[in-house]
């Protein structure tokens, strides 16, 4: 029972750290960027090839998934998605899906579509002993991390001048621009860190869960986006709590309802906290501008 | 009187197919109050957010402390020492008063920016007692101080206020004409649009008419005050 507390809040501290990327985005650039869970993958395997192959230790491994994703994130938005800053939400929404499906068929072409099996990149982590629970090193490893990029994301958002600026643009883009904001560069900024952040959780994912195909991402990705959703899009916290309790949900369904089911009751329990809350857990309400 | 310092020459502005500013120019000098006035949907929030960048002007020249504007983003306009005051206020509901301000001073330097914020604080009161609050809990009068106070926070040479008095009680609306009064006193010069035309003829120096999208008629304060078109448009006969 508690074994199974701990391994979702585990997994669900990864849903959370992708979701964290879901809902900055969203509130800051208003889109929903589906491709996110696609650059996770490519940060899995960025981490993979430096680290499998070239022998390179894990925290280079790591930092050049970062940096790979953070670019990554930072080119999609300028190639894809900022010719579209005034478009219609449905056209933002399809090129992010073509994204999607192009950063996955890329993937397919270098990498085919044989599993790789990950090593555990957490594995240096001792387990812990509480009692008579053993709590493993990836698991501590994972939330841990979960609990620093939080901490250090909303210290970011609330304290620093730059983190206020990204406050203004998520509220009013063109008030933001008169106080001298550069609009698109706080977007680029924002794309930065959650493609950053979907490179670590990528790493988190594949050490836990250790098969890496071009579509490890995608599923990941939708969960952390239902995350996003149930905490509350836009909001931070919102993003942590949501993960958290959708990673528990799901390894608690697998455990004692249904393995094949769990999915479908991770979705259920989104839906009905969304007729119950349409904003989300700590969603704020959206107050329309006259 | 000063130096030209705002000098917009054959504006024209699209909004799409919409010829919404049709060929105005106009000029402000060092010093002034100058005021936009006309009628609802006149053109007068276009020409203010084109000039401080927001807008692209399809042609015509804006010229600003002697060099142009034309194609610079907002965002760089705001250092070379313009400031616009936005219609409906648009200060940044979910962060503080006081964060409201420091973003006012966004391109200073962060050790110039407290004396600004005690300077706001002492022309507006009301907002040293509510730095702490979120922006969204204020009243509409409190809030149009916090943007008042936000756009002088870059030190401007020339503000620009689009309708600083919409949607307020008439005592609030005397206490804005007072404070702009004051800010003119202080030397800043203001470009001032009002569709409360009767108090923004009284402050001005000069004004504008605008009627869909050109300038019918131009004077000084007193005389278009006085002038007999304008009284039957705008003041009521
Ligand atoms: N975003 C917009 N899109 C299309 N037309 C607009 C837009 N904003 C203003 N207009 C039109 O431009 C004209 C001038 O509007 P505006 O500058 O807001 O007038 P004013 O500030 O004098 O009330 C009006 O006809 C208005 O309908
Ligand atoms: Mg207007």
């Amino acid at each position: 029972m508690l074994d199974y507390l701990i391994s979702g809040i585990s997994l669900g501290s990864v849903y959370a750290i992708i979701a964290l990327g879901y809902t900055m985005v969203y509130g800051i650039a208003k889109m929903l960027n589906f491709a996110h869970g696609d650059i996770i993958m490519i940060g899995g395997y960025a981490a993979f090839c430096t680290g499998y192959y070239l022998h390179w230790p894990v925290w280079l491994a790591v930092l050049f998934a970062v940096v790979v994703c953070t670019v990554l994130g930072v080119v999609i938005e300028k190639l894809a998605y900022k010719p579209l800053r005034n478009a219609t939400s449905l056209a933002v929404l399809i090129t992010a899906i073509g994204v999607s499906y192009f950063l996955q068929n890329v993937a397919l072409l270098i990498w085919t579509s044989n599993p790789k099996a990950f090593p555990n990149m957490l594995s240096f982590i001792p387990y812990v002993n509480i009692g008579r629970i053993q709590i493993t090193g990836t698991a501590l490893g994972t939330v841990v991390t979960c609990i620093v990029v939080m901490v250090a994301l909303t210290l970011f958002t609330d304290k620093t001048k730059m983190g206020k600026a990204m406050r203004t643009v998520s509220e009013d883009k063109g008030a933001a621009s008169l106080m001298g904001i550069n609009v698109n560069g706080t977007i680029s900024l924002t794309f930065a860190i959650g493609s950053g952040l979907a490179a670590i959780a990528g790493v988190l994912l594949c050490s836990a869960y250790p098969t890496l195909m071009p579509t490890t991402g995608a599923m990941p990705g939708i969960k952390a986006f239902t995350a996003a959703v149930f905490g509350g899009i836009g909001s931070i916290p919102g993003a942590m709590i949501g993960g958290i309790l959708l990673g528990v949900i799901e390894i608690f369904a697998k455990a004692y309802i249904s393995t094949q089911l769990s999915d479908a009751i991770v979705f259920a329990v989104l839906i009905i906290v969304l007729i119950v809350k349409p904003t989300g857990l700590l969603g704020k309400k959206i107050t329309e501008k006259v | 009187m000063g130096n030209t310092i705002l000098k917009v020459n054959d504006l024209h502005v699209h909004y799409g197919s919409i010829h919404a500013i049709q060929g105005i120019s106009f000029e402000v000098n060092e010093g002034e109050i100058v005021t936009l006035i006309g009628a609802n949907g006149a053109g007068k929030s276009t020409s203010l957010n084109t000039v401080a960048g927001l807008l692209k002007a399809s042609s015509g020249t804006i010229d600003f402390d002697g060099k142009s504007l034309l194609g610079v983003p907002a965002h760089k306009i705001v250092g070379r020492g313009m400031a616009l005051c936005p219609e409906g206020r648009r200060v940044f509901l979910q962060l503080t008063v006081q964060e409201n301000l420091e973003m006012g001073a966004f391109t200073r330097k962060q050790s110039e920016i407290a004396d600004s914020i005690e300077a706001v604080y002492e022309q507006f009161p009301r907002l040293k007692e509510r730095y702490k609050q979120i922006a969204g809990t204020l009243s509409g009068g409190e809030q149009q101080m916090l943007a008042m106070g936000r756009a002088l926070m870059s030190k401007p040479k020339l503000i620009m206020l689009d309708e600083p008095s919409m949607g307020l009680a008439p005592i609030l609306v005397d206490q804005i004409f007072d404070i702009i009064k004051e800010l003119h006193k202080s030397g800043t010069t203001i470009l001032l649009v009002e569709q409360n035309a009767q108090k923004a003829l009284s402050i001005a120096d000069r004004a504008y008419v605008l009627e869909t999208g050109r300038i019918v008629n131009s004077g000084t304060g007193q005389a278009l005050l006085h002038d007999d078109s304008v009284r039957k448009a705008y003041l009521g006969g």
